[in-house]
């Protein structure tokens, strides 16, 4: 392995630097209410159709936690392999904005729910541990339309209040590509657990990048700044290269780094400065007052690890041993829950006399190639799980050549068909009758004298063309592995 | 009856329930009695017209069986009624109408209670004298342009007056038992977590109670029977046994033991005010209690502390009000602009001193040096009580330095209004229930009040103690109806 080539590097004539990079995610929680109120979540409601009383900040209205949200930090905490807090404690941050109904957002700051943690990536030269720094519960605000009016601005409190888990890395990342190999995995994770939706679009998924560069080799970090609210994996690498390379520049001019929060322009690929350190906000975070610290008992914590399902990390290891997959297949297979899901339905359905790799070569071949051609989830899939594995089985047990298999699969994406009536309704099983099959291969030989004797003479290409006729003869059913032995027989 | 606005509480439910008085008769006396009051300046919104209705709906359909069958009562001004106007005493919220009603205020209606309206208070609560309201200072009844005290002020001369039978106010310093205490009332706040916050504009959270005010000690139990409820809509509110304190109210405190805190006698303080928590001392053993000198260390600690705890919540906690959703808004260039002028005008001067201490005291580079250290005196406050309680049942107190003053005198002088709530201040601090009962006049002819403080959830203990006391004092109110012509 050599770990030197894949290092990602920022070269100036003489000097090399590297990038150190830290994420702060923020994910919404999958929770059908709010963190501290019962209003609904869904997204693309009508504008301030999903609003409560509390939401709003009506006087007097007063936060309740909502004790789903707080499990399901919980459980991606333990889906980081995080320490979790039996005691935090909700913080008030203290500013101004027209769509912060309070005056101040309930989040979590000295006291977090989830502590330390790891995750691992699985990078093409090997493994990579990610330390996870700690994962704290927050309201989301709500929404500032400026583009509707020209004097005012409009806002949408849909979002006011929605649970976000705030889930901040250690500056242990150093390239783009780890970045996206990181959020991939936090989302694989929260996916599995059912703890997130991951869905960046819809802005579930979200960070804030941190990024500094120092000289290759040096064990200081550099000033760092942050990139705000990033809101796809692609904008994440573009910001960072754009950063980066801005960074390098100054350090190469002489000039120094100012800390401060910039904004990443995805029109012009670029980051401008947002605010300096000076410029900062002092939050001015307290304790909230209407909350009162969040305890969790032990018996609590083990109740829900005891319902965390196989993660990523485990099911990859347990494919490996028990279908014998390359890590390589494994890793597709496993990062999205429903492929896995799906595979696992397959591998069920095929029953005893199963060949899983075959299955693999074709979820990763024929049904990938098909959802991506129709822009579909695999939880969207138009072959059934059931239907692909009879499938599997029919080309295994030698019904159907891999070839007509191609055929009939086109034909089975119309309505999830059974393949095995499409076999029998088109008359495509496989020839294998061997007496059939040599009366067949007579009869070419017979037709084809002259260029018989040729082979025979050495003209060994020739015998491809006698398969070709055999199967052109046979309409494409027959056993080509057949064909080939009554061949080399006859010829 | 001519005289039923004179009726205790009891009194009236008891008269209404053998149907000697119905609800109309009580409602009617009351809004009769109101409407000649105005120079009192207790009421900032009535709702006379529709309270005369649900009175005479409850006559036609009386249930008898609840606590306060067709009682009128007019309710401080801080606490959330469905479709009237609810202000806080403030030009901000002027104009706003809640869409719901206090948690609170909700248990008595349930009870049969009829809403009268909101009686005027201090901004956001914050005060001792009822003057820094956007609708004006109230009238004490004791005596012309005297302050009934804050910041309850509305509700303790409506009290007082006899404009309403009883009312519920808020304390988050005193706001029940210095008003109370001016004006020759019984008031009190209870334990933290007994009354839910919901629906009260809040001013410091961690702090603010709601608590009765009434005539007397029985009335004020039973007020507080009603008013106090667990509610999963406050998450500091907290689940235990409550007493039917009106029940189980006796004047037997035979054998208790009542600590007499020696840090509670501050330089300055009136001789009559020593005389008076004298002859508390004399009334409780005369009632077979048993006085024993503690003390409590930190007592000196406690209105600093409270002064930048509580300016920090309310900091907080009135960020809320930047005319984006509701209540008053000034015009703007833009929207820094548009908060600035709406807050600047939208807020009295009070309120705006208290938001500028608690924005200064959560400062970056401030916060450990004020909000931190405060939070831990306010531990060691704490732990003063607890380790009294050890040794006593309650504490006797007087309940503020001084008796009530002119309307003017203090408006100048913040730190000596801040002194009214010496002593009421760390029982917030400490989240204990403490009462105020009329116990004496001064020199003036003004109302003295005794403060009783319990242990946490021990409300029947010191209605007991007040209850006993009470009967013992048998102190008369001075009402000359100065203001009626």
């Amino acid at each position: 392995m050599s770990k030197k080539d894949s290092e990602y590097l920022i070269n100036r004539k003489d000097n090399q630097y590297e990038v150190v990079i830290g994420l702060e995610v923020h994910a919404q929680v999958l929770s059908e209410s709010k963190l501290f109120s019962t209003s609904a979540t869904k997204f693309g409601a009508e504008p301030n159709t999903q609003v409560s009383l509390v939401d709003a900040a009506f006087p007097g209205m007063l936060p309740v936690i909502n004790e789903f949200c707080v499990k399901q930090a919980i459980k991606t905490g333990i889906g980081l392999n995080a320490k979790i807090n039996k005691r935090s404690v909700f913080d008030r941050k203290n500013y101004f904005y027209a769509d912060l109904p309070q005056g101040y957002q309930i989040s979590q700051f000295k006291d977090p729910i989830v502590g330390e943690g790891k995750v691992i990536l699985d990078m093409p030269n090997g493994q990579k541990e990610v330390g996870i720094e700690r994962l704290h519960l927050e309201q989301d605000a709500g929404k500032s339309i400026h583009d509707l009016d020209q004097q005012n601005t409009f806002v949408d409190l849909n979002r006011s209040g929605v649970a976000l888990m705030e889930i901040v890395s250690k500056p242990d990342l150093r390239s783009p590509d780890e970045v996206n190999a990181y959020i991939k995995k936090l989302r694989s994770i929260m996916r599995y657990l059912g703890t997130c939706d991951g869905n960046m679009q819809e802005g579930s998924l979200r960070a804030d990048v941190n990024v500094s560069v120092r000289p290759k080799g040096s064990k200081e970090f550099g000033t760092r700044c942050e990139i705000k609210n990033v809101n796809s994996i692609k904008f994440m690498q573009m910001a960072i290269e754009y950063e980066a390379n801005r960074q390098v520049d100054l350090i190469e001019e002489g000039k120094t780094i100012d800390q401060e929060t910039r904004l990443f322009d995805t029109k012009k690929n670029e980051t401008r400065s947002m605010r300096s350190k000076e410029d900062a906000h002092d939050y001015r975070y307290f304790p909230d007052p209407d909350l009162l610290p969040l305890e969790v008992s032990e018996e609590f914590i083990e109740k829900l690890k005891n319902d965390i399902p196989e993660l990523p990390d485990d099911k990859k290891k347990r494919f490996i041993e028990e279908f014998k997959l390359s890590p390589y297949e494994a890793n597709i297979l496993v990062s999205d829950i429903d492929t896995a899901k799906y595979f696992e339905e397959v591998v069920a359905k095929m029953g005893k006399n199963k060949d899983i790799k075959l299955a693999v070569n074709w979820i990763t071949g024929e049904l990938f190639a098909v959802l991506n051609s129709k822009a579909l989830e695999i939880s969207q899939s138009p072959v059934s799980a059931k239907n692909f594995a009879i499938l599997i089985n029919l080309i295994k047990n030698g019904t159907i050549s891999g070839k007509i298999a191609k055929t009939v699969f086109e034909l089975m994406i119309d309505g999830d068909k059974d393949p095995q009536n499409i076999v029998e309704e088109k008359g495509l099983k496989q020839q294998s009758d061997p007496k059939a099959l040599e009366a067949l291969i007579d009869k070419i030989i017979n037709d084809n004298r002259e260029k018989a004797i040729e082979y025979k003479q050495g003209k060994e290409k020739l015998f491809g063309f006698f398969v070709g006729q055999a199967m052109k003869a046979s309409g494409g059913k027959a056993n080509p592995q057949l064909i080939n032995e009554i061949l080399k027989k006859k010829l | 009856m001519s005289d039923i606005t004179k009726q205790s509480l009891t009194e009236l439910v008891e008269n209404i329930k053998n149907k000697k008085l119905s609800s109309t008769d009580v409602t009617k006396a009351f809004i009769d009695r109101s409407e000649k009051s105005e120079e009192l300046n207790a009421y900032i919104t009535n709702d006379f017209t529709s309270a005369l209705d649900k009175a005479k709906k409850f006559d036609q359909k009386p249930n008898l069986n609840l606590k306060l069958p067709g009682i009128p009562m007019a309710v401080k001004d801080l606490f959330c009624t469905k479709d009237i106007k609810t202000t806080a005493g403030s030009k901000i919220l002027n104009n706003f109408v809640p869409t719901y009603e206090s948690t609170v205020t909700e248990n008595i209606w349930n009870e049969g209670a009829i809403l009268l309206g909101k009686l005027n208070c201090d901004e956001f609560a914050m005060g001792s004298s009822n003057e820094t309201s956007f609708f004006g200072n109230v009238q004490s009844p004791i005596d012309k342009n005297l302050v009934p005290g804050g910041s309850s002020g509305g509700s303790a001369s409506a009290v007082a007056g006899q404009l309403t039978p009883v009312t519920i106010g808020t304390d988050t310093g005193g706001s029940i038992r210095q008003p109370a205490s001016f004006t020759g009332i019984v008031g009190l706040k209870p334990t933290y977590g007994s009354c839910s916050r919901y629906g009260i504009v809040a001013f410091a959270s961690s702090l603010d109670q709601a608590g009765p005010m009434a005539q007397n000690v029985k009335d004020c139990a039973l007020l507080h029977e009603v008013i106090s409820s667990y509610d999963s809509k406050d998450s500091t509110s907290i689940d235990f046994k409550r007493n039917h304190y009106s029940k189980e109210l006796t004047n037997n405190i035979k054998g208790k033991k009542i600590g007499i805190p020696k840090e509670y006698r501050v330089d300055g303080m009136p001789k009559e005010i020593e005389d008076l928590w004298q002859k508390g001392i004399q009334y409780v053993k005369d009632c077979g209690a048993e006085t024993i000198d503690i003390s409590l260390p930190n007592t000196s600690y406690a209105l600093p502390t409270y002064y930048i705890v509580a300016p920090a919540e309310a900091s907080s906690n009135l960020a809320r009000y930047d005319g984006v959703k509701y209540g008053f808004r000034a015009k703007g260039e833009n929207l820094i602009d548009m908060y600035e002028k709406t807050r600047s005008e939208g807020f009295g001067a009070e309120v705006q001193r208290r938001i500028m201490i608690g924005t200064y005291v959560l400062s970056s580079g401030y916060y450990d040096a004020y909000y931190l250290k405060a939070q831990k005196v306010r531990k060691l406050i704490k732990n003063d009580f607890d380790e009294a309680y050890k040794k006593v049942d309650a504490i006797l107190t007087p309940s503020t330095p001084s008796s009530a003053f002119k309307i003017g005198e203090k408006t100048n002088d913040p730190v000596s209004m801040y002194l009214n709530d010496i002593f009421t201040v760390p029982v917030n601090l400490a989240g204990l229930p403490g009462i105020s009962i009329p116990a004496g006049h001064d020199s003036k002819g003004y109302p003295l009040g005794l403060q009783i403080i319990g242990k946490a959830f021990d409300e029947q203990n010191i209605l007991n103690i007040a209850y006993a006391m009470e009967e013992k004092i048998n102190f008369k109110n001075k009402i000359t109806d100065w203001w009626i012509k």
